[in-house]
């Protein structure tokens, strides 16, 4: 149906403009943002193909990632408002350097597929297969649509795979919190007062302390 | 809906001596214009009920009357007068806030808040009320409700001002933090369902009270709880407004807005109020069935007097009332513990979180769990799960007569024994 790519068209129009944006602009926050609009329009496209579970993760994984993205780019960025990076020259050159080559494959990985070049089974057999996440989940279990069930080959699962990178992103997670933790030793808790520091109270440590200049006029 | 405004269509302009085709481009149109105008008026009038529904409570709560004049007795026209009001102030932004984002970041909320009634079902099977049938309705939902916390953090940071900026991040970290344990209460119903449609877990809790998610075991009350506290949490309502937070950021993330642009802010909290209170109501209140088997569907004592496709239509009319009055009743809740409890701070916020609801939600999961695993079919009477017609248009037509339905494949899978391949 001829609406169908005219929405492709839009969508994939809004993607790669507002991609195009994200290089263009110098703003931290205004790059998130359009990354978030591209990816939001990359999500459109999921939608659109009717791969409705792919493109709700894209939503839920992407767009509310960059989220975070963002707010650390506040965080560690904000020295004044509104922060303008200008890249260097060689940044620049090292950078369109690696995009393209970047674009290079994949544009020969997409165009090597037989069936979207009119070679090899037509797509008709993908539009047969059922549209749902329901066969995502048995794949999991190793009823994949691949394979066919009633043959004695080994149905292998994706179960045990994704449950070990499941627990790796665990551990992963246990262990950059234990890394980002406050250092604090049994003996330094109890010695704190019960109301906290009173921040006037406490002796400057003399390597780190700033050199007291207010004080020298008065004194 | 599209083959069905088609063949109206094509029965209206039959008198002319010309055809539309069952699948013709206008169908869809129309359709999508519909529904899309559903769902704003929807959040429109939404809006307007419950900012005065607030201010009449807020009012009872303290002992007062509320608005009275406005619109005759009860004072139920005073939104419309705010918003006369609203629309007469100047348009300010500040000269060093960052323009795009400062304009843009009003509507993006809106949108968010809007968008996710796509996929939010008013009725159940056999014919749905939904604009857009998804097989994984309640991961969309909760993705796309994800996303409002984008205009609160792009209108702290754009505005250039330091109350907005604490805002922003108060927010940024409450919303993070939260989507955990509300994922994870929004995964039980999932689990009892078997499914991710929203229509599918609504209408495993046909059948009367005792058949609803909350009331299927002491770990599903206990995660109901949990949800609600959550959701409390996640569209930025009091106790958890810190974001706000009017006696210490003066006005939090809108601070410097003003008119029309601050009310779309509002717009949209009321909108996901009422969004989340409508997937409370799905997930674990039963969704559109009445609390009693009255058997007002197609397939009841109605269908055989009245023919099951009017009883059914007449079944959904009035399970969009019964969801609707969940949904409203819920909203009232949050208005109620909102004038009743004392602001957070924000390490309150944050141990509520993660000292008591995250461990609560994953304790109850397990029982939950544990207990569907004993006692699978529920303690009490359950009716058999009805046919759900998917409103997949395009993949209604496409499918061919060869092509293995998913039907097929469940069948076979359930057939499936594995000892037959060791």
């Amino acid at each position: 149906m001829i609406w169908h790519s005219v929405l492709f068209a839009l969508f994939a129009a809004l993607a790669c403009g507002f991609a195009a944006m994200v290089v263009i602009s110098s703003n931290v926050v205004r790059m998130a943002f359009y990354l978030v609009l591209s990816l939001s329009a990359t999500s459109g496209l999921f939608f659109l193909a009717g791969a409705d579970f792919v493109g709700a993760m894209q939503l839920m994984i992407y767009v509310g990632g960059t989220l975070v993205l963002l707010v650390f780019g506040v965080m560690l960025t904000a020295q004044q408002q509104f922060v303008n990076m200008l890249p260097s020259r060689s940044e620049f050159l090292l950078a369109g350097l690696l995009g393209t080559s970047m674009l290079v494959l994949l544009a020969s990985a997409a165009f090597s597929v037989p069936a979207w070049s009119g070679e090899g089974p037509k797509a008709a057999a993908l539009d047969n297969a059922p549209r749902t996440s329901t066969p995502l989940a048995l794949g999991l279990i190793g009823l994949r649509v691949d394979r066919d069930p009633n043959s004695d080959e080994p149905l292998a699962g994706y179960l045990l795979p994704f449950e070990i990178i499941s627990v790796h992103l665990l551990v992963v997670l246990v262990g950059a919190a234990y890394l980002a933790r406050t250092r604090v030793t049994a003996g330094s808790l109890s010695q704190l007062p019960p109301g906290g520091f009173d921040p006037d109270d406490v002796e400057a440590d003399p390597e780190t302390a700033e050199p007291q200049i207010a004080e020298t006029p008065s004194a | 809906m599209a083959p069905t405004i088609n063949w109206a269509l094509d029965l209206l302009v039959g008198w002319a001596g010309l055809s539309v085709a069952p699948d013709a481009a206008i169908g869809y149109v129309l359709a999508a214009l519909l529904q899309v105008a559903i769902i704003l008026n929807l959040a429109a009038a939404g809006a307007l009920v419950f900012i005065w529904l607030e201010r009449k409570v807020a009012g009872r709560i303290q002992d007062r009357l509320g608005p009275t004049r406005v619109g005759g007795r009860f004072g139920w026209l005073q939104t419309l007068a705010d918003g006369l009001k609203l629309l007469s102030k100047e348009d300010l932004m500040p000269t060093s806030a960052d323009p795009l984002l400062f304009r843009v970041a009003p509507y993006i909320g809106m949108a968010a808040a809007v968008a996710a009634f796509v996929a939010l079902p008013f009725a159940g099977a056999p014919h749905p009320f939904v604009a857009q049938h998804l097989d994984v309705g309640v991961f969309f939902v909760l993705a796309v409700l994800g996303l409002e916390v984008f205009s609160i953090i792009l209108a702290g940071y754009s505005s250039a001002s330091k109350w907005s900026l604490f805002g922003a991040m108060r927010e940024a970290a409450q919303v993070v933090s939260y989507e955990v344990p509300l994922g994870l209460c929004a995964v039980v119903p999932v689990m009892l369902a078997g499914s991710m449609d929203l229509v599918a877990i609504g209408d495993v809790q046909r059948g009367g009270i005792w058949n609803w998610h909350v009331f299927n075991d002491p770990f599903t009350l206990v995660i109901f709880a949990v949800y609600f506290t959550c959701a409390t949490a996640s569209v930025n309502r009091a106790p958890f407004d810190l974001a706000e937070a009017e006696s210490e950021l003066v006005g939090g993330f809108h601070t410097e807005y003003s008119g029309l642009r601050w009310s779309f802010f509002f717009m949209a909290e009321y909108t996901s109020m009422l969004l989340v209170s409508l997937l409370a109501a799905i997930l674990f209140l039963g969704a559109w069935h009445f609390p009693l088997p009255l058997g007002l569907t197609g397939d009841g004592w109605l269908g055989s007097v009245m023919g099951a496709n009017v009883a059914s239509y007449f079944g959904n009319l009035l399970g969009l009332l019964c969801l609707m009055t969940k949904g409203v009743l819920s909203v009232i809740v949050m208005m109620w513990v909102r004038w009743s409890m004392p602001r957070l701070r924000i390490d309150q916020v944050m141990t509520t979180c993660l000292k008591y609801c995250t461990p609560l939600a994953a304790v109850c999961f397990l029982g939950a769990t544990a207990w569907q695993a004993a006692f699978p079919g529920g303690l009490l009477w359950r009716p058999p799960a009805p046919y759900v017609e998917m409103t997949n248009d395009e993949a209604r037509m496409t499918k061919k007569e060869d092509a293995p339905s998913i039907s097929s494949f469940v069948i076979r899978a359930s057939s499936f024994k594995p000892e037959a391949h060791q």
